[in-house]
C-alpha cells in the first residue's frame, strides 16, 4: 500500500498549527519539535552532567534552568533534563543523546508525547499568574519549572521577558489550549 | 500550607501528594528469618504520634521527588523538609 497521500497535521489537528492572538499576546501551536529525556544512572550524576554538557555544548542546565543553543536542555527533576531541538534537523534527537550519554544516563524519546505552545508579547505574566502557581517574579530569562496547568503537568519555560514556551502531554492538546486561551481572554 | 521544597523553594501544598509515614522508606529484608512478621508490620502498624510527625509527601505537580517532610500534626507547623533519597542513602540504602 502506498503511503504517499498520508498528510501530517498538528497536535491539535490542524494542517497548520494553530495561532490565536488576544490583546498583545499571541499564542502559537510548535509542533517541529523533537526531545528526549535524559535520567541520570545512580552513582554516575557527575558524569552524566559532563556528557549532557558535552551534548549541548553548554554546561548541563542547573535547578529550574536551560542552557544551550542548537540543542537545549532545560531541568526536569533532580538530575533529569528534558533535551530539545528542531525536529526538522534533529528528529534522531533519542539516538543521539543515547551516543552522546553513554552509560552515565537512560534517555528516552519523547517527541511525540508532548505538545508545545509559545507565548509571545507584553502582558504574558498576567496570564500565566491565572494558568498556574509559579512565583512568576524568580522566573526570568533561562528559567524552568514545571507546574501544574488546568490540572495537567507541564513545563514552563521562560525564552526572554515577552517569550515563553509552555510544555504539556499531547493527549492533554485540547484541555491545554483551551485554558490558556480563556486565560488570554480573561487576562488581556 | 506552604512546603519550603529544598530545592525550588516554597511552594503550595496542593501541588504535593501525601503518601504517609516516612518509616516506609524502611522496608524490611524479604530474605529475613523474620520477613513475614517485618512485612506485616511494616504494611500495617503504624504510630499515630500526637505533635511531630515525619511523612513522606511526593512533588507530584513539580519536580516529582519525594520528600521527607517533618510536621507537627497539632500546629501543621512543618520544621523540616529533606529530600528522601537523600534520608534514604544517609540510611545505607541505594549504595
Amino acid at each position: 500500500m502506498s503511503v504517499h497521500d498520508l498528510v501530517a497535521i498538528t497536535a491539535l489537528g490542524g494542517s497548520e498549527p494553530c495561532v490565536e492572538t488576544v490583546g498583545a499576546v499571541t499564542c502559537t501551536e510548535v509542533p517541529g519539535v523533537a526531545l528526549a529525556s535524559v535520567a541520570a544512572r545512580l552513582g554516575q550524576e557527575s558524569k552524566a552532567a559532563k556528557a549532557l554538557a558535552k551534548l549541548i555544548g553548554s554546561p548541563a542546565p542547573g535547578i529550574g534552568r536551560t542552557s544551550g543553543e542548537a540543542l537545549t536542555a532545560f531541568w526536569a527533576g533532580p538530575e533529569q533534563w528534558m533535551v530539545e531541538a528542531p525536529f526538522e534537523t534533529h528528529e534522531e534527537i533519542a539516538d543521539q543523546a543515547t551516543t552522546a550519554m553513554g552509560e552515565t544516563a537512560s534517555v528516552t524519546e519523547q517527541t511525540d508525547a508532548w505538545t508545545r505552545f509559545d507565548l509571545s508579547g507584553d502582558g504574558i505574566p498576567a496570564v500565566l499568574e491565572l494558568l498556574c502557581q509559579l512565583d512568576l517574579r524568580t522566573l526570568d530569562e533561562g528559567s524552568a519549572a514545571r507546574c501544574s496547568i488546568h490540572h495537567v503537568g507541564c513545563f514552563v519555560l521562560c525564552r526572554t521577558s515577552r517569550l515563553f514556551s509552555l510544555y504539556g502531554p499531547r493527549a492533554s492538546v485540547g484541555t491545554l489550549h483551551h485554558a490558556i486561551i480563556t486565560a488570554m481572554r480573561s487576562a488581556l | 500550607m506552604i512546603i519550603n521544597h529544598p530545592l525550588l523553594g516554597p511552594r503550595d501544598a496542593s501541588e504535593f501528594a501525601y503518601l504517609g509515614d516516612a518509616s516506609l522508606i524502611d522496608r524490611p529484608d524479604w530474605q529475613a528469618e523474620n520477613a513475614a512478621e517485618a512485612f506485616y508490620e511494616y504494611a500495617y502498624l503504624r504510630d499515630n504520634p500526637v505533635g511531630e510527625h515525619r511523612e513522606l509527601w511526593f512533588h507530584e505537580a513539580g519536580d516529582r521527588s519525594w520528600l521527607v517532610v517533618t510536621r507537627n500534626t497539632m500546629t501543621h507547623e512543618i520544621s523540616k523538609v529533606e529530600l528522601a533519597r537523600d534520608v534514604a542513602r544517609a540510611r545505607g540504602r541505594s549504595k
